[in-house]
């Protein structure tokens, strides 16, 4: 069944100017994905590798010192690069929701939970008084919470953080979104609090055909969950594959490096880990970014910078490993 | 929440007990009031009588003993140098320093506030540097000297305001000024920070991810959490200006509390000076106590924590 794409990234880069613009950090340097209805992309990486700087590009609230400078993000077939922060504000919210990574930091301490669930149908869908109170009752149902018409009167810190964590939910699903960007939503959760949450999201996916991009750097979550994955490093993705694939033959040796390092259950081996550190985003090494740490790195990694290669599965890598293979007989 | 009101109201009489014993002590320290009190040809046994009438003989843990006495049923001894009551002295000038204080307080309000918000949210603006200049000149410039120069300018160049004297809102528009100058800086430095801190937090960040308007994420949710801090400042400050707008209150020869308190040190008026710092005390312990209850009404967690 050919779904309809609901967001479609394309060349997106974002950099931050620093000191008065004399220093330039490319925090997002190229990134493209589509993203379909219904569908999850997982999207990993080590901290700074711009995971976060491109979902907030989507939604247009970059830090100040951040500005999108090339590339397009249409969503529902509009360039969201091009429009005033007054039209996005009408999209953000209502068809295009976010989850933040900290549970106990998200909800403001001083309102009641109806107040800040019900903020998003208040100002989007202008619903008032009974209609706004059933409203905030279902979603609250929806996230399972329990007893929603008096919880829904309590303050944040009377709630635990899986409870909070799924009222975050709850705001996230306040304006009927089509896309949720979901920013490490369970980083911050106890284990099996997280296993229920992700359940969650899940159902409410099913539900819903919401697309859901989903940021980690826990690839045993980015199995369960994603369908495709998207794997970042220095601003770039270097490896773009459905999850089966990309776990059971990743192409890019950063990929591999990472698979390499996940604990494997009664595994006596030490853990491996990748060496060298990741790179300054202000000073990158010329060629390919991940050269000075990639264990089959050659000559040719260091001066020229890999295109995309797609071998024909589907995936696509950025490595000259994968030059070589299709460029052999 | 009435097990807390009643610690807290505990822990205020320790505090004005301490401060009344403080305060009783320092006076004594200041020398003989009796030297001033009687004429310079007064004999020995004239200051020895006059010493007695007044109970300055005594031992003076006697002497703080009658003094708590007196105050706890709402007496606070007769001034030396009105031979009147303290309490009436008091409350004779509270109306014209709570009118100074008000004023001024409103203007610390209404400066500090509003430009501390757009400093914060235009963070590195030049409105925010404008706002940084103004903080920085009302923390360094000395009330008493801006109290001079709005004298020179408004009164005896522009002939607009009466140099001092109270009577009609005239009166009080260059007091004010000059006292609540400083405390609209030190109102928009806290301001400034205190929302800086909350517009960084993640909360701020979610209620932009909801779309709303700039507006209600700024004056809703934003301001409502940074008001916690300036609240606390704004209630200690208008205590201190009410009663201790002293250097302002003898430039313009305003007759409140602050003067009342100047003339009492000058004239080792010790029953006078004890009386002002006991009151000026027991206000700021019922402005926290209130400002207490306010941040209760504000924030559900200081509700709940006992």
């Amino acid at each position: 069944m050919a779904r309809d794409a609901v967001l479609q990234v394309a060349g997106l880069q974002t950099h931050f100017f620093t000191f008065g613009g004399t220093r330039v950090v490319r925090a997002v340097d190229g990134v493209d994905f589509t993203l379909r209805e219904g569908e999850t992309l997982g999207l990993v990486g080590e901290s700074g590798s711009g995971k976060t700087t491109t979902c907030l590009s989507i939604v247009g609230l970059l830090p100040r010192a951040a500005r999108i400078v090339g590339g397009a993000v249409v969503f529902e077939g509009e360039d969201l690069t091009r429009k005033s922060q007054r039209e996005l504000r009408r999209i953000r919210g209502r068809r295009i929701a976010v989850i933040l990574q900290d549970p106990m930091a998200s909800l403001n301490p001083l309102f009641t939970i109806f107040r800040q669930v019900a903020e998003p149908a208040f100002f989007h869908q202008r619903l008032r008084g009974r209609s706004l109170r059933e409203r905030v009752q279902s979603l609250l149902r929806a996230v399972r919470i329990p007893s929603p018409e008096w919880r829904m009167r309590e303050y944040p810190h009377q709630m635990s953080g899986g409870m909070r964590q799924r009222i975050v939910g709850a705001i996230a699903l306040a304006g009927g979104p089509r896309l949720v960007i979901a920013d490490e939503p369970t980083t911050n959760l106890d284990v099996t609090i997280q296993a229920q949450y992700l359940d969650l999201l899940k159902d409410i996916q099913r539900d819903t055909g919401v697309a859901l991009i989903f940021v980690t750097h826990n690839l045993g979550i980015v199995a369960k969950m994603c369908d495709r994955v998207a794997v970042m490093y220095a601003g770039k993705i270097v490896e773009q594959a459905a999850v089966r694939e990309l776990f059971d033959a990743p192409k890019h040796p950063y990929t591999r490096a990472l698979l390499g390092s996940m604990p494997k259950l009664g595994s006596k081996e030490p853990l491996y880990s990748i060496r060298g550190q990741p790179p300054n985003l202000a000073n990158l090494p010329p060629g390919c970014s991940f050269h000075p740490r990639c264990p089959d790195v050659m000559p040719r990694c260091m001066t020229e910078e890999p295109r995309d290669f797609r071998p024909g599965d589907g995936s696509v890598a950025r490595c000259w490993l994968l030059g070589d293979v299709l460029a052999r007989p | 929440m009435s097990q807390f009101i009643i610690r807290r109201v505990l822990y205020s009489v320790v505090t004005l007990l301490i401060l009344s014993a403080t305060i009783f002590l320092i006076v004594r320290l200041t020398g003989d009031p009796v030297a001033l009190m009687a004429e310079a040809s007064a004999r020995p046994e004239d200051l020895e009588r006059i010493r007695h009438q007044w109970g300055l003989d005594r031992s003076w843990p006697v002497q703080y003993v009658t003094f708590m006495q007196n105050a706890f049923t709402g007496e606070l001894g007769k001034s030396f140098n009105y031979r009147l009551p303290v309490s009436e002295l008091y409350f004779q000038r509270l109306p014209n320093s709570l009118t100074l204080g008000l004023a001024a307080t409103l203007i610390s309000l209404l400066i500090g506030i509003p430009a501390g918000i757009i400093s914060a949210v235009k963070v590195n603006s030049g409105w925010d540097t404008v706002a940084k200049g103004v903080a920085l000149l009302g923390l360094s410039i000395p009330g008493f000297w801006l109290g001079l120069v709005l004298i020179l300018v408004f009164s005896v160049w522009l002939r607009w305001l009466p140099t001092s004297g109270s009577g009609d809102w005239r009166h009080v528009v260059m007091p004010a000024l000059a006292l609540g100058w400083y405390f609209a800086a030190s109102m928009l430095r806290l301001t400034r920070s205190s929302m800086l801190e909350v517009l960084g937090s993640e909360y701020i960040k979610l209620a932009r991810l909801k779309g709303l308007p700039d507006f209600v994420v700024i004056a809703m949710h934003a301001f409502k959490n940074a008001l916690i801090p300036v609240f606390t400042l704004a209630g200690v400050n208008m205590v201190v200006m009410v009663n201790a707008a002293v250097i302002i209150e003898v430039i313009f020869a305003w007759p409140g509390i602050g003067r009342l308190l100047y003339e009492g040190i000058f004239q080792r008026d010790f029953p006078l000076v004890q009386g002002v710092v006991v009151m000026a005390g027991f206000m700021i312990v019922v402005i926290n106590l209130l400002v207490d209850i306010l941040y209760a009404i504000i924030d559900p967690r200081i509700r709940l924590t006992r």
